[in-house]
């Protein structure tokens, strides 16, 4: 049996009295890897925030594992990997090891404290992601592919039920590209972990992702890539070569 | 007479001990502070809630109280004023600490207008004189040194958190808006009591010197925090032993090799890539 961890009902966001987002309703069962696709300005962002409750919706109601986002508190149970990350300057103090440990955090009473268990967790995700060699490195000397499969283990390291990661691979060449959605996709099978990745690329994530939702302030589109390569919802959208292009069949034209 | 028989000979005097004291702690405080402020671009902090500082002494020297009693409380709400006017006014960071600075030294400079003028007690404040703290404010200090390091302690993975990434932290159920309260109080206090160590006119650069040099080589934000310390501590001792051999101003000498070591792990750093 299938569970919804993450139910939006006709959810609006509103910035400065302009709607971001109409409408929006979807649901995310245990284990989905749901891409999040869209142009420019389309509010995938703002619907990733506005998830986590970072910005405040103006209509519409999110149910996170059943609880309305307003009384969930089980934020140990979410992954989340923000657009900008401000240790990319090359001089934040800190190694690889000590930004994964961050997951840990969640669910700890004050006084933090980081225990045998959260340095095991740290080990096991760098073994998991084949990042090991790269825990005592600071993080702003690595590449920038590395510096996101650390990030990836931050927000695996506490074996969330969610994991939401918002452009993850801007910063990345298609190769890096394609072994990032891939990676995601092992430790989407590995852990049963439900993944919401945002991304412009929909060619290399429809490829791995079970889900994608077209967005552009409304849903365009939610559903499987065949499905998306083959609607006419899509193709309207489009227009049938961009749809072929996206969906890389253009040797099929 | 010897470096080391001046040094013992140091040892031997009161004042030279209550400065020891005060000044290990408030190095203490300075440099763990300052690694979370510089790197929140918060540096200047210190140095706009000095200038408070310098009008908030100026008027327990005018009621004849003592300085630090007064200022504790008046800087730690100019502390919570910039906050606010950074966070709910719009205005950046540098531009809330200034007008709030500025507003400091006006008040300071008209306090001691009324009072008949600077004198010799203000100048110590402004300039710092570590070797003529009494010893009431070597307790106040002792108290207030160990509740920030504590403090710190308890919040060093919020701190951690908030300053690696805020949106992150917000996700991780930490309150960044609680946590940099803590750290701006916490800066108040440390302003406070660290001006008699080097004055108002230099007390930010006990929080920033230690913090940058350490983050000239460290690798780590453990390791960044430990250097900071020890840099700052190696400063205010050699400081105190420096100016009181060679008769020199306390603070400056202090601000001085703090610079000394900016420049050296500078320069190392240069070796390190």
């Amino acid at each position: 049996m299938f569970m919804k961890v993450l139910e939006v009902k006709n959810l609006s966001t509103a910035y400065k009295s302009v709607e971001v987002l109409r409408d929006i309703s979807f649901t995310a069962e245990a284990g989905d890897y749901i891409g999040i696709v869209g142009p420019n300005g389309s509010g995938k962002t703002t619907l990733i925030k506005t998830l986590l409750g970072l910005l405040p919706s103006s209509r519409g109601e999110i149910l996170i594992e059943g609880k309305s986002l307003s009384h969930f508190k089980e934020w140990g149970h979410i992954g989340y990997l923000p657009q900008k990350m401000p240790f990319l300057d090359q001089h934040f103090p800190a190694t690889a090891e000590e930004i994964i440990a961050t997951g840990t955090y969640p669910g700890k009473c004050f006084p933090k404290k980081l225990g045998g268990n959260d340095h095991r967790a740290v080990d096991r995700v760098a073994a998991l992601l084949e990042i090991e060699d790269l825990k005592q490195k600071p993080i702003g000397k690595l590449s920038g592919g590395q510096q996101q499969r650390v990030l990836l283990a931050r927000a695996f390291v506490h074996e969330p039920k969610i994991v939401i990661l918002d452009e993850p691979t801007a910063a990345l060449d298609p190769q890096s590209r394609g072994s990032f959605y891939a990676m995601v996709k092992k430790m989407n099978l590995e852990t049963q972990t439900t993944v919401l990745l945002v991304s412009h690329d929909i060619a290399s994530l429809g490829k791995e992702a079970s889900k994608l939702l077209y967005l552009d302030r409304r849903i365009i589109f939610y559903g499987g890539f065949e499905a998306f390569c083959k609607s006419p919802e899509m193709t309207a959208y489009f227009g049938s070569l961009s749809q072929h292009l996206m969906c890389g069949r253009h040797g099929n034209l | 007479m010897s470096l080391i028989q001046q040094v013992s000979e140091a040892l031997q005097f009161g004042f030279i001990q209550k400065a020891l004291i005060a000044g290990c702690l408030i190095a203490v405080s300075c440099s763990f502070l300052g690694v979370f402020l510089v790197l929140r671009r918060f540096s200047l902090i210190g140095d706009g809630l000095a200038h408070v500082s310098f009008a908030t002494v100026a008027i327990g020297l005018l009621l004849h109280q003592q300085p630090i009693l007064i200022s504790l409380p008046l800087v730690a709400l100019a502390s919570l004023f910039i906050l606010k006017l950074n966070e709910k006014a719009g205005l950046h960071g540098d531009a809330a600490i200034g007008l709030v600075a500025s507003f400091g030294v006006a008040g300071g400079v008209l306090i001691a207008s009324l009072a008949g003028g600077f004198n010799v007690d203000l100048m110590s404040y402004l300039f710092g004189s570590i070797l003529s703290i009494s010893t009431t404010e070597v307790w106040i200090t002792w108290v207030l040194s160990i509740a920030i390091i504590v403090c710190i302690v308890l919040f060093y993975h919020d701190l951690f958190a908030i300053t690696a990434d805020e949106d992150y932290a917000r996700v991780l159920g930490i309150n960044p808006g609680t946590i940099n309260k803590v750290l701006i109080l916490l800066t108040s206090f440390t302003v406070v009591i660290g001006i008699k160590v080097v004055g108002t006119m230099l007390i930010s650069s006990l929080i920033i010197l230690p913090a940058v040099a350490a983050l000239q080589i460290a690798r780590s934000f453990k390791t960044v925090i430990l250097t900071a310390s020890l840099f700052s501590l190696i400063s205010v001792l050699a400081g105190i032993f420096i100016s009181y051999i060679f008769d020199l101003p306390s603070g400056a000498t202090i601000v001085l090799i703090n610079f000394t070591f900016f420049v050296c792990a500078w320069v190392a750093s240069r070796f390190m890539k």
